[in-house]
């Protein structure tokens, strides 16, 4: 009896989860680069509440972004390296599903995480907490469009023997909208304006990546993989 | 013709890496009860074969059918219906045998732990299931990878090297697997540098440099 595509995405989810736990300095890695760099901020500036309260929203997303970068060159190489990806490839559910498995499992160990310890670092930056939820809500849909675009860099990049660089190279000029809007959002939520606006364009964002992006992903892999 | 309406054809098949022409014209027909030994030197396609019909990689020029459609028509349903093997065992070492039979059969067809447990135990590995994949010495791992390859179901066997890396028991159990597959009205495809003990139709493709 053949698996429906549903089940099949939450099998793959479950794999990678479970290869995630088993690996847990992987899992960790990014988020101490992300508690790690944006404690050394306020050590290196000068130590005035009122500066930090008005760089910490670019702080906290230039870290993120970098340290969601940091776990997505191994999207799929690690699959790839040790033929596992083939078998996936051929598991008769179509790359698509793979892909969007995957992507999603990513995002769920390291973009949801980032999210979850976000508030920590927060506190730590001096943002106020009335601004959490925006914040939260903002680092929520950047993470899953830098997941999306990074799905189709680390795509592109699989075959490559030092992927990494070039796949940086790829997905951050793509990803400065994202930094533009979702640091946009926290600063105007810290200054107690709106931040509808900023919202609004990060989910169109999301939006726009998670319907798209998953066929550009596949493409790209399915020609490295030839 | 090559066009086997109840198998595998493979018609005319140039497959170019760079400026290398790997595959010059290799045409085949395989149908259920015949199993296809490819042989050749190093470097003549064998593993680029299989990889083209599996899907993996397209062909520059030429075709392969399935069931007398084009596999490239209907992609994800032929691949569904076709069990690979490739030259590297492909398994997770962080994850059990058990669980990558797991994620790859579960992937395929719904399959209950209890049947993946007894399939390792018919391949010989039904001690080692619960250990991870990378303590496992490599014949302990292609013997999984042929569970695995047993517990798809699937009407097509491509098998890159089965026998590398295992012992005289192995080899014998994987010819007997080939046999029984061969005689319950599958098709495989295996590559091999040795002759097939096996007691079925088997057709010969040999690839020149």
């Amino acid at each position: 009896m053949r698996v429906g595509a549903v089940q099949a995405m939450g099998l793959i989810v479950q794999r990678e989860l479970c290869l995630s736990f088993r690996r847990p300095d992987q899992l960790l890695q990014p988020l101490v680069f992300f508690l790690i760099v944006t404690t050394l901020f306020p050590l290196g500036l000068n130590l005035q509440l009122s500066l930090l309260r008005d760089m910490s929203p670019g702080v906290l997303w230039v870290a993120a972004l970098l340290s969601s970068l940091l776990s997505l060159d191994s999207l799929f190489k690690s699959d790839a390296d040790d033929g596992t990806l083939e078998q996936l490839a051929l598991c008769g559910q179509g790359l698509t599903v793979i892909v969007v498995a995957k992507t999603l499992a990513h995002w769920l160990v390291s973009g949801a995480a980032l999210v979850l310890v976000s508030p920590l670092v927060a506190t730590a930056l001096g943002i106020p907490s009335a601004a959490f939820g925006t914040m939260l809500l903002s680092l929520a849909l950047g993470t899953l469009t830098l997941s999306w675009l990074g799905a189709i860099g680390a795509g592109l990049t699989v075959g490559l023997k030092r992927g990494n660089v070039l796949l940086s190279l790829i997905v951050l000029p793509l990803a400065m909208p994202l930094l533009i809007f979702g640091a946009g959002a926290t600063d105007r939520a810290i200054s107690g304006v709106s931040p509808a606006g900023a919202l609004y364009f990060l989910a169109a964002l999301c939006v726009f990546t998670c319907t798209l992006a998953p066929f550009a992903a596949t493409t790209a892999l399915r020609i490295t993989l030839e | 013709m090559n066009t086997a309406t109840d198998g595998l054809g493979v018609d005319k098949v140039h497959v170019w890496r760079g400026d290398r022409h790997v595959l010059k014209g290799v045409s085949v027909a395989v149908r259920p009860r015949q199993l296809l030994h490819i042989s050749g030197p190093n470097g003549t396609g064998k593993t680029t074969l299989l990889r083209v019909i599996c899907g993996l990689l397209r062909p520059e020029h030429g075709t392969v059918t399935w069931r007398g459609n084009s596999i490239q028509s209907a992609r994800t349903e032929y691949q569904a219906e076709l069990a690979y093997a490739s030259h590297e065992p492909a398994l997770k070492g962080d994850l059990t045998a058990l669980e990558n039979l797991r994620f790859a059969v579960g992937l395929k067809r719904r399959v209950t732990l209890a049947e993946l447990r007894a399939r390792l135990g018919v391949t010989g590995v039904g001690g080692v299931a619960d250990l991870p994949a990378r303590v496992l010495s490599a014949g302990q791992r292609r013997r999984v990878a042929m569970a695995r390859v047993l517990a798809m179901k699937a009407p097509l066997w491509l098998l890159d090297e089965p026998y590398t890396n295992l012992d005289a028991s192995g080899v014998d159990l994987v010819s007997r697997l080939l046999q029984t597959h061969v005689e319950k009205g599958g098709l495989a495809l295996v590559v091999a540098h040795h002759d097939l003990k096996v007691d079925c139709d088997v057709r010969r493709l040999v690839l020149e440099p």
